[in-house]
């Protein structure tokens, strides 16, 4: 006992136990702990249970935070999935890492030579290094850009490759990942987090900064760009694909612009942003789209992702796409059957990572050899560019093997089963032993490529699987390179020389704008519905006859928002905050973390209680915690978010619905005919009670609350505060000012705010009122046509 | 032959189509020693604010133009006086099936020209079992792959019926095929999913037929609209040779050749699509009137 108290790490360790047949991460041959591990694992073991699992909840606790997920598709649903950090790191010696890094160096290289041959001079197929077929029968072929430069002159920019270490000690390449490599973003996440978990460990163990090289990229970019632009484009599918968290996180890490392919449209052979402020030239978009979505005109046909015409603007010389289109073929599974013999071919050596070993079945002896020894080998899809372990295999029949090989032939590749080598993770508090994986990530700067010191580890989920894709649930591990003398201070910013140079605010591409207009008002119509909820629910509790009138015209009232009043928290009011929910999530890039978590908390609260609140005072409470919700998300918004142009139309959206609102509030509660508590019912949803009672000396009458609700320029919530917020927000939008003719637009701002503004309580009448929610219905359709479209 | 040939392309859009990219592939080509356009004219209403001229991967010439104004509706018109020289009786050269993949196998290159392309998938024809075995059928007694092909040909033209009205431009090669009929697009498709399924490279050629038939002779099958027929890479002496399934003949001076390409997925006379325009409808009209 003695000793063991003596000797927490052995303590520590004493569970794990490697399997045998492959290299252990962290304990050598002889169950020695390998002297990369030595500091980390000591500390850790030094560490009480209870200290180590509230610092993972820190680490955590930073994740959700962040609000990192990824999307898990599944034949029922694709629903976020909170990110799955792995909290032990994988701690990779200078040695192990300077081979790496020179072996991957040199396949990136080699993998821009065969590219640029397959879309130029064809001299490997045509000296048959490479079959015809291979090449002819690869969708990821993309014939519209045989012959096509790439405008930078080089096709790849930035890569990943996936490695794994096999029972000889060895590296090999599992993967190469060249079309639209993902993970870099989750990379850096993952480190900010385990920093959290071992923050004083990090601190001190002398682990090089990952912002240095996402600095050297992005200026590398940024010098690709035409004189005048702002910005460069990151290219995304949109909100539904598996990785949107992460190109989202990129572009706000760096200062890019997300863009979707609708964002987009050619004029002249040149890329252009469709923005707030018109047409704006393009030329370098980082895509996280697959080449053969971009354009639906040469390329796949029904692709509803791409813009028609940009391989004009590639074939012209004016976009760089980053990586170029067509790169994906270098991904084929049956290509890293050839890679040995291309590497002699045109580097002039032998492979200085070898990649796994692979046969393919287009290739008469290879088959042969194929078929002799399947047992060792998975067998796949030729032509996929999915890993192995990500796409699953391909299961031959269980009788006539040999014919089914023969009819499959070309089709077929048979890949060596590698088992990985294990590295530690942390399972319901015990050290255990998981296979794991690697990717690692190039990008090609002004000097050359740059290897990311770290990257990030998939952890296998169970101990003998080689399977480690993060779908099936693996997990994910951050990278710890230990290396002398390196840079451990960095951040993305650049190093302050002299005074301070603002980036000039690119323009506000149309959809975001339009996304960011719709969230205002969906959150304004929340906040309205539930006031009104609130108050009818405790007037409901008041009162024993529910089919007075009126309760039953507030009940009419909600049904114009499609809200059944019998209902505690109508459907109604869910999509409503769904909807805000949504057109945040479209913005990404634009909107802050906090303010989509806080609407994902709103609309998670609301969905709850659907399902357990009564009407009447239950429902009146639950109406007061949304409220208190939405006010929160209200400050959050207006006392934090930058006032650029965005900001305008967020404010915009929320105007116009208040407005449009208040005008329907007074049409239907401030009506001559309407029944007896009405006026104060209107009062309560306007949030204008102490007002009233502040500004009036009288009791409530039509005429106060007209002019408080509708014509008191001071009041928040009145019609002409909103008509005179708008017409602010106008003056600053583009393609208005004092010598700009009058757009169609600020005719009907101009309008309307007259007619308004000319009104007394007694003529602003139900008529009138009317009249102005028509009014409000047209500049909503003005600015979607001037801005928007 | 000498001709002189219009065609006529209209699209009619339920709501206005606020602006579009359309690539096109409408001009007869020019082909040394079978081909030749003497003149040509192309017409294309709301007037393109963008017109480009090129050549795609197939050899085959495009136009990309781009309308900005909203429009309910887009013609397309071309003109053209075309003299095509029909190929000679084909002596068969073509070398015996199983010996075809010897011949693939020396073709080293990817030229637009190369069989490779041609075998395999492409956009809108995957090689099927059922299709396969159909073309194993008639491979059986086949002696050549020219045999081969003609006797499918036949075979095909048998066994379906012409019908304009059962399918659409967007048909899968297999509906058609359970059916047994289909217009000049299936049985074109049809045909070159038998073929790669046995291993013979197999594309689809868009192009007119003469619409007045020589005298005493019937109208073909497809002259009123746009035609397509099969091209079949028949070994490294026979080379290229083209057969109409829809009418079962080889193709000689009845046939005017617009482009060459994989599939339909390929060659599709108008491509682009509608910002903000729902479904469409097109009308189309073909004249192929001889001169001599």
């Amino acid at each position: 006992m003695e000793g063991q108290q003596a000797d927490p790490l052995q303590r520590f360790l004493s569970g794990y136990a490697p399997p045998a047949g492959v290299p252990d991460e962290l304990l050598d041959g002889r169950g020695a702990v390998r002297p990369v591990w030595t500091d980390f694992i000591s500390r850790l073991a030094a560490m009480s249970p209870e200290r180590l699992e509230t610092r993972i909840s820190h680490g955590d606790q930073y994740l959700r935070d962040a609000g990192v997920y990824f999307r898990r598709y599944g034949p029922a649903d694709a629903s976020r999935r909170d990110w799955p950090l792995s909290h032990i790191p994988l701690l990779i010696s200078e040695e192990d890492w300077t081979e790496i890094s020179a072996g991957l160096v040199e396949r990136a290289e080699l993998l821009e030579k065969i590219v640029a041959d397959i879309y130029g001079e064809n001299r490997l197929v045509s000296h048959g290094h490479l079959p015809a077929s291979l090449v002819a029968h690869n969708a990821e072929w993309l014939r519209p850009l045989v012959g096509v430069k790439p405008r930078s002159g080089k096709f790849l920019h930035f890569v990943a490759f996936d490695i794994g270490r096999g029972p000889e000690g060895n590296w090999w390449v599992l993967g190469d990942r060249t079309q639209a490599p993902s993970g870099a973003g989750f990379a850096v996440e993952n480190r900010i987090a385990t920093s959290r978990v071992y923050s004083d460990i990090f601190a001190s163990a002398g682990i090089p900064r990952l912002a240095g090289f996402f600095r050297e990229f992005r200026d590398t970019l940024m010098a690709m760009r035409e004189t005048g632009e702002s910005r460069i484009g990151i290219l995304t599918p949109g909100q539904m694909n598996e990785t949107y968290f992460e190109h989202a996180y990129i572009a706000r890490y760096l200062g890019f612009t997300l863009l979707e392919g609708d964002d987009l449209a050619v004029q002249n052979g040149r890329l252009m942003i469709r923005t707030v402020d018109g047409f704006q030239p393009i030329s370098v978009l980082w895509r996280r789209l697959d080449a053969a979505w971009v354009d639906p005109l040469e390329l796949r046909e029904g692709s509803q992702l791409g813009t028609p015409g940009l391989l004009r603007a590639v074939r012209e010389g004016n976009l760089t796409m980053v990586n170029a289109l067509g790169v994906g073929i270098l991904e084929t599974r049956a290509l890293m059957a050839f890679l040995p013999r291309l590497s002699e071919v045109l580097a002039g050596k032998p492979l200085r990572l070898p990649n796994i070993a692979t046969w393919w079945c287009g290739q008469d002896s290879e088959r042969a050899y194929v078929r002799e020894n399947a047992e060792r080998m998975t067998l796949g899809d030729a032509f996929s560019t999915g890993l192995l372990y990500e796409t699953g295999d391909v299961t031959p029949p269980s009788t006539g093997f040999s014919d089914w090989i023969e009819r499959k032939g070309a089709g077929l590749v048979g890949q060596e089963k590698v088992r990985l080598s294990t590295a530690p993770a942390l399972i319901d508090g015990e050290l255990q032993p998981r296979p794991m994986s690697l990717r690692v990530f190039l990008a090609r700067t002004r000097e050359g490529w740059t290897v990311m010191p770290g990257g990030f580890a998939r952890i296998g989920q169970s101990a003998s699987s080689n399977v480690v894709a993060m779908q099936k649930g693996g997990r994910v591990a951050d990278v710890w390179v230990h290396a002398r003398g390196s840079d451990t201070e960095e951040s993305i910013a650049a190093p302050a020389r002299g005074t301070v140079a603002r980036t000039p605010p690119g323009a506000l591409p149309s959809r975001a704008a339009d996304n960011l207009y719709w969230l205002g008002r969906y959150v304004e119509r929340s906040e309205y519905l539930v006031r009104l909820l609130r108050a009818h629910h405790a007037r409901l509790a008041e009162s024993d006859a529910p089919g007075g009138p009126l309760l039953r015209l507030v009940a009419a009232h909600l049904k114009g928002y499609r809200c059944d009043p019998r209902e505690a928290v109508p459907e109604g009011l869910i999509d409503t905050i769904r909807a805000a929910h949504g057109s945040a999530g479209h913005v990404g890039d634009r909107f802050s973390v906090d303010g989509t978590l806080a609407l994902a908390d709103l609309e998670r609260t609301a969905i709850g209680f659907s399902n357990r609140v009564q009407t009447g005072d239950d429902a009146t409470r639950a109406m007061s915690v949304l409220l208190r919700k939405l006010n929160g998300f209200a400050g959050l918004v207006h006392d934090n978010m930058y006032r650029f142009t965005g900001w305008r139309f967020l404010s915009l959206g929320r105007a116009l619905e208040r407005a449009a609102n208040t005008s329907a509030c007074l049409v239907a509660f401030a009506d001559p005919i309407a029944p007896a508590g009405s006026l104060d019912m209107a009062l309560e949803i306007a949030d204008s009670v102490m007002t009233h009672h502040r500004r009036y000396t009288v009791s409530t009458n039509r005429e106060t609350v007209v002019d408080l609700l509708g014509l008191d320029a001071l009041n928040p919530r009145s019609i002409l505060c909103q008509f005179n917020d708008i017409e602010g927000h106008l003056e600053h939008l583009p393609g208005t000012g004092e010598h700009r003719p009058m757009s169609p637009l600020s005719r009907a701002v101009l309008r309307a705010r007259t007619d308004l503004a000319l009104q007394t309580p007694s003529t602003l009448d139900t008529t009138c009122l009317t009249r102005l929610k028509d009014e409000i219905a047209d500049m909503s359709d003005q600015l979607t046509l001037a801005y928007l479209g | 032959m000498l001709y002189d040939l219009r065609m006529s392309i209209s699209y009619d859009y339920p709501g206005a189509a606020s602006s579009a990219r359309h690539l096109l592939r409408l001009l007869p080509a020019q082909i040394s020693g079978l081909q030749h356009v003497s003149a040509q004219r192309m017409q294309v209403r709301p007037k393109p604010v963008e017109w480009l001229e090129g050549t795609d991967f197939f050899g085959n010439r495009t136009v990309e133009v781009a309308l900005d104004q909203p429009h309910e509706e887009s013609l397309f018109e071309i003109a053209a006086r075309v003299e095509r020289f029909g190929p000679g009786r084909l002596l068969d050269v073509s070398p015996r099936l199983e010996d075809l993949p010897r011949d693939l196998a020396l073709h080293q290159s990817l030229e637009p020209e190369a069989p490779h392309h041609f075998l395999g998938s492409s956009p809108r024809i995957s090689p099927h079992p059922e299709m396969t075995a159909y073309a194993h059928e008639v491979a059986e007694g086949s002696a050549t792959v020219l045999e081969l092909v003609l006797r499918l040909g036949e075979r095909i033209h048998a066994d379906f019926d012409f019908d304009p009205e059962a399918t659409e431009v967007d048909t899968p090669a297999l509906t058609a095929f359970e059916r047994r009929h289909g217009v000049c697009q299936d049985f074109t498709h049809v045909m070159i999913s038998c073929l790669r399924g046995v291993g013979v490279p197999a594309g689809y050629v868009s192009g007119f037929l003469r619409t007045v038939p020589p005298e005493g002779q019937p109208r073909l099958e497809g002259a009123d609209a746009m035609h397509a027929w099969v091209r079949c890479w028949c070994g490294h002496q026979a080379g290229w040779v083209e057969y109409d399934p829809t009418n079962a003949q080889q193709v000689r001076r009845d046939h005017i050749v617009i482009a060459y390409g994989r599939d339909y997925g390929d060659i599709a006379p108008v491509k682009g699509m509608m910002r903000l325009a729902g479904d469409h409808s097109t009308t189309q009209s073909v004249d192929v009137i001889p001169l001599e």
